[in-house]
């Protein structure tokens, strides 16, 4: 695993061959085609013996490399009768490669100077902003809570929750067996020992959701027909239940 | 407004600073303070110069037209005794690479980076885009109509640079490499 290191370093073809050139101390602009083909092919078997993923990438600089080889192994054909076809045959098939090359090495050798500036940089701190919400001119009520309020509502919370997993765990289909009926009448004795009852008391963690809706239908109709009031001190507050008649004693009581 | 003496501008400038925390712009602090920008900005020249003079463990520091309080690097030893080494998050070599190619050839398409890398780029350009460092700054208006990428301000300071054109000089970092090889 000796090349593990080197071979993971590598940013593509362009590095890999920059890196190949570097090593043999080669000039850029006058490869020996030969030598660095064979280096990179035995570069890509190597990172095909490790398992290493070798991307499309560096197979088509493997295929740009061969051609390149087998061009400058044909003979540069002497056609006096066409000068300028020979001007094109006279342009060295590498040249393209080397542009590509030098111009990719003038952005490496500018990462790596960034890469200084960075380093430098990381050492500096700032100081995160001063929080200025103070100075907003902003009207809106911030209630008064106390503790009791806050174990208040804490607790619906708490309750809510109890709810919701209860019903999100029916998984059949209960028979209708609670009837508006019953639950008024059920409301209406517990308001016979208490006059005044909370709205949670009614509740409790096994309560379904079929209960809840006729416990809510039940006061509703309550309100109704003038036998509670509902009242609230303040917005999410909790909601007390009071009795307004004596049962069978009519308006009196 | 002659009312305040530079002096008493200075102090109120380095409270803005301290208290905006983030690079506040020339033209804000004109405002806040009632002045021309031009005298503003030779205040804060100054300012930068004192800070260094008098080798303060603040200094100003200059992202184009923006200013903003930090510490020196060289401090950074003393520093990190106050916590836990911080993890310092640099960049890769691939995105690093990707962004100089954006920050010397900008605009530019993703493809035309990726021709000079001769690798795709996809996942460079996102680092960069999601740590602020490039942004689209537009489409070429040709097939496809391909996003043109930028450096922004945070670039800048992210490398500790002032402008754009304090980018180490392309050719003397070739010429460097030529006679390395020579």
């Amino acid at each position: 695993m000796e090349y593990k290191v080197i071979l993971d370093t590598f940013e593509g073809p362009m590095d890999l061959l920059l890196h190949l050139i570097e090593k043999s101390q080669i000039d850029i602009y006058d490869i020996p085609i030969n030598e660095i083909t064979e280096q990179y092919l035995d570069y890509l078997a190597k990172m095909g013996d490790m398992d290493l993923e070798i991307t499309s990438e560096f197979l088509i600089m493997a295929a740009t490399l061969l051609e390149i080889k087998s061009k400058m192994l044909l003979p540069i054909p002497k056609n006096e009768y066409e000068p300028e076809q020979l001007e094109m045959e006279q342009i060295d098939p590498r040249s393209e490669l080397v542009r590509s090359l030098v111009e990719y090495r003038k952005y490496k050798y500018a990462s790596s100077k960034l890469r200084d500036f960075e380093e430098i940089q990381s050492k500096v701190y700032y100081k995160p902003k001063e929080d200025l919400s103070s100075f907003d001119n902003d009207d809106s009520d911030i209630i008064e809570m106390d503790l009791d309020k806050l174990v208040l509502v804490f607790k619906n919370l708490m309750l809510k929750g109890k709810i919701k997993e209860k019903t999100l765990e029916l998984n059949e289909i209960e028979r209708d067996d609670y009837t508006l009926e019953e639950c008024i009448k059920k409301i209406k004795n517990k308001l016979k020992k208490n006059k005044v009852i909370r709205f949670y008391e009614l509740f409790n963690c096994n309560t379904t959701r079929n209960e809840i809706i006729s416990i809510f239908l039940s006061l509703l109709e309550l309100v109704k027909s003038k036998y509670i009031v509902i009242y609230q001190k303040r917005n999410f507050d909790e909601i007390f239940i009071r009795r307004l008649k004596e049962e069978g004693d009519g308006i009196n009581g | 407004m002659g009312l305040m003496d530079e002096k008493e501008i200075k102090a109120i400038i380095e409270a803005l600073l301290f208290i905006w925390g983030d690079p506040l712009s020339l033209t804000d602090i004109s405002n806040i303070l009632e002045m021309e920008e031009q005298q503003v900005q030779k205040i804060l020249d100054e300012m930068m110069d004192d800070f260094e003079y008098n080798r303060r463990g603040i200094r100003i520091i200059r992202v184009r037209d923006k200013y903003q309080l930090s510490t020196r690097p060289e401090h950074y030893q003393w520093i990190s005794k106050l916590t836990e080494k911080k993890e310092n998050k640099g960049l890769s070599n691939a995105a690093l690479e990707t962004l100089a190619i954006i920050a010397y050839k900008q605009p530019i398409t993703k493809s035309e980076v990726e021709a000079i890398r001769g690798v795709r780029c996809d996942k460079a350009i996102d680092t960069l885009l999601s740590r602020s460092l490039i942004r689209e700054v537009g489409r070429l208006d040709k097939t496809g109509r391909p996003i043109v990428y930028g450096t922004t301000d945070e670039f800048l300071r992210y490398f500790g640079l002032e402008e754009l054109k304090d980018l180490p000089k392309l050719d003397e970092l070739n010429s460097i490499v030529e006679n390395m090889e020579e």
